[in-house]
Formats: structure tokens, C-alpha cells, sequence
């Protein structure tokens, strides 16, 4: 009876002692900065649709051009990664943050060359995503051929 | 149309939560959080789960990288209704050829441009 007693003043002195975690916030700034880059996305496609006359495929491309270019951009310049230590996940999961993934590797290996240095780490991560997500599209594909 | 714009907001920003969780309670690491979400994106529109949300969300749930995963899938499929297995393998590649050709391009070129900067 006392030992479970001690036991729970124990864990109540420990949560408060701990650091408290941020966990809640990150998702906060995850969702909003997320969210406002799909906004971005959203009024691209608005740009695409009703001011160049695109149809809808090309209109998707577009969005994804221009986002991708901001993504690569912004990382060359520095801001990207400011906004990645504030949002996390908010700047990793949009496809500006696929941009990041292929420019940061490249830039900083730039001292090995522009063949196995820039050429070669474009795709660190990018290739993974590129190897998993186009050979899943393939099976699904094939499946969708026997259904 | 405002509509469009909050939809676009609360599903993208959800996304992007869920991959914060991942970040936080997992070992995950950005690299793998991005190889789970396109092969989620590929999965979830071949079981027919991401097209609703592509219509409800719009850009909400196509700029995330799911959207990339489902851009792969939509393309395979219909490739593979139109001609077969050449189709199911071609069909992916071509209907994000815009984003992989600008992804490799315009990486190419900051990575050269830009010099690294010091971690601070």
C-alpha cells in the first residue's frame, strides 16, 4: 500500500520535472505551414485553370513546376531549412519539401565533383522515393490490367 | 470557391500532421516519412480511398507527397485500361513526367548555382 503510494508520488514528481513535450506544437506549426503551402498550391491551380486556359492535367503540372521551383529555390537560398526547423513535418511532406530533399544533399557534396558530388546526391532521397513509388504504380498497374 | 481554399487547408494541414506524429513518436527519418507517403499515396488511390479526397481537397491532398503517390497510380491505371501491361508500365512515369523532369532540372541547377551554407 505505502510502496505503491510512494510509487505514484514517484511518477507524478518525474512528469513534472520532464521536459515538457513540444509535440503538440510542432503539430500546430506542422499543420498550419502545410496547410498554407497547399493553399499555395491551390490558388496556383486557380492561376493555371482560369488565367492560362489549361486543361486539368496540365494545370497539375504547372502547380507542381512552380512549387518545385519555389522548394529548390528557397533551399538554395537558406530559407527553406529556416522554415523546416520551425514546421517539421509541415515542410517535409508537401512536394516543396521533395525539392528540398533533392537540392540540400546535392549542394553540400558539392566537393566531390559534379558527376558522383551534385549528379549522384540529387537523388539520395529522391531515388527512394522514386524506386518505391514507381515500382508500387507499376504492381498496381499490372493488377489493374488482370481486374 | 473560399471553400476550395479551406478544404485545400485543413486536409493538407492534416496530412502533414500525421507526418509530424510520425516524426515525433517514431524513428522515422524524413527520407523514409517521404518513401511511406508515396507508396501510401500509390496504395490509397488503388483501393479508391485518395480520389474522393483529391475532389474534396484539391491541391489539399495533391501537393503533399501522397499526391505524387496518387498522380503515379491514376496514371498506371489508366494506361493500363488504355493499352494493357505497356500501358500500366508507362502510364506512371508520364503522368508525373512534369514534376520528376522539373525536380531533376531545377535541383540540377540550384544545387550548382547555390553554395552550402555553415550550420549554425
Amino acid at each position: 500500500m505505502q510502496d505503491s503510494e510512494k510509487a505514484r508520488k514517484y511518477r507524478q514528481r518525474v512528469n513534472e520535472k520532464a521536459p515538457k513535450s513540444h509535440v503538440f506544437m510542432q503539430c500546430v506549426n506542422a499543420f498550419w505551414v502545410g496547410g498554407l503551402i497547399c493553399c499555395i498550391g491551390q490558388a496556383l491551380n486557380l492561376i493555371g485553370s482560369e488565367l492560362l486556359w489549361l486543361d486539368s492535367d496540365d494545370t497539375s503540372a504547372f502547380t507542381s513546376i512552380v512549387l518545385i521551383f519555389l522548394g529548390a529555390f528557397l533551399t538554395g537560398l537558406g530559407v527553406y531549412d529556416k522554415i523546416g526547423s520551425f514546421a517539421g513535418a509541415g515542410s517535409i511532406v508537401p512536394i516543396t519539401g521533395f525539392a528540398n530533399s533533392i537540392v540540400a544533399p546535392a549542394m553540400e557534396h558539392k566537393y566531390e565533383g559534379y558527376v558522383l558530388g551534385v549528379g549522384a546526391q540529387l537523388f539520395s532521397i529522391a531515388g527512394p522515393v522514386l524506386v518505391y513509388g514507381i515500382t508500387t504504380s507499376v504492381i498496381v498497374g499490372l493488377i489493374a490490367c488482370i481486374v | 470557391m473560399v471553400t476550395d481554399f479551406i478544404w485545400a487547408f485543413i486536409i493538407g494541414g492534416l496530412i502533414c500532421v500525421v507526418g509530424q506524429l510520425l516524426l515525433s513518436y517514431t524513428r522515422l527519418t524524413s527520407a523514409r516519412i517521404l518513401v511511406v507517403f508515396v507508396t501510401a499515396g500509390v496504395i490509397l488511390t488503388a483501393i479508391g480511398v485518395y480520389e474522393p479526397l483529391v475532389d474534396l481537397a484539391g491541391a489539399g491532398a495533391t501537393v503533399p507527397l501522397m499526391g505524387f503517390g496518387y498522380a503515379l497510380a491514376k496514371g498506371a491505371i489508366e494506361g493500363a485500361m488504355e493499352n494493357g501491361i505497356f500501358g500500366a508500365v508507362t502510364g506512371g512515369i508520364i503522368a508525373t513526367a512534369a514534376g520528376v523532369a522539373a525536380a531533376i532540372v531545377f535541383g540540377y541547377l540550384n544545387a550548382l548555382i547555390f553554395k552550402p551554407r555553415t550550420k549554425k
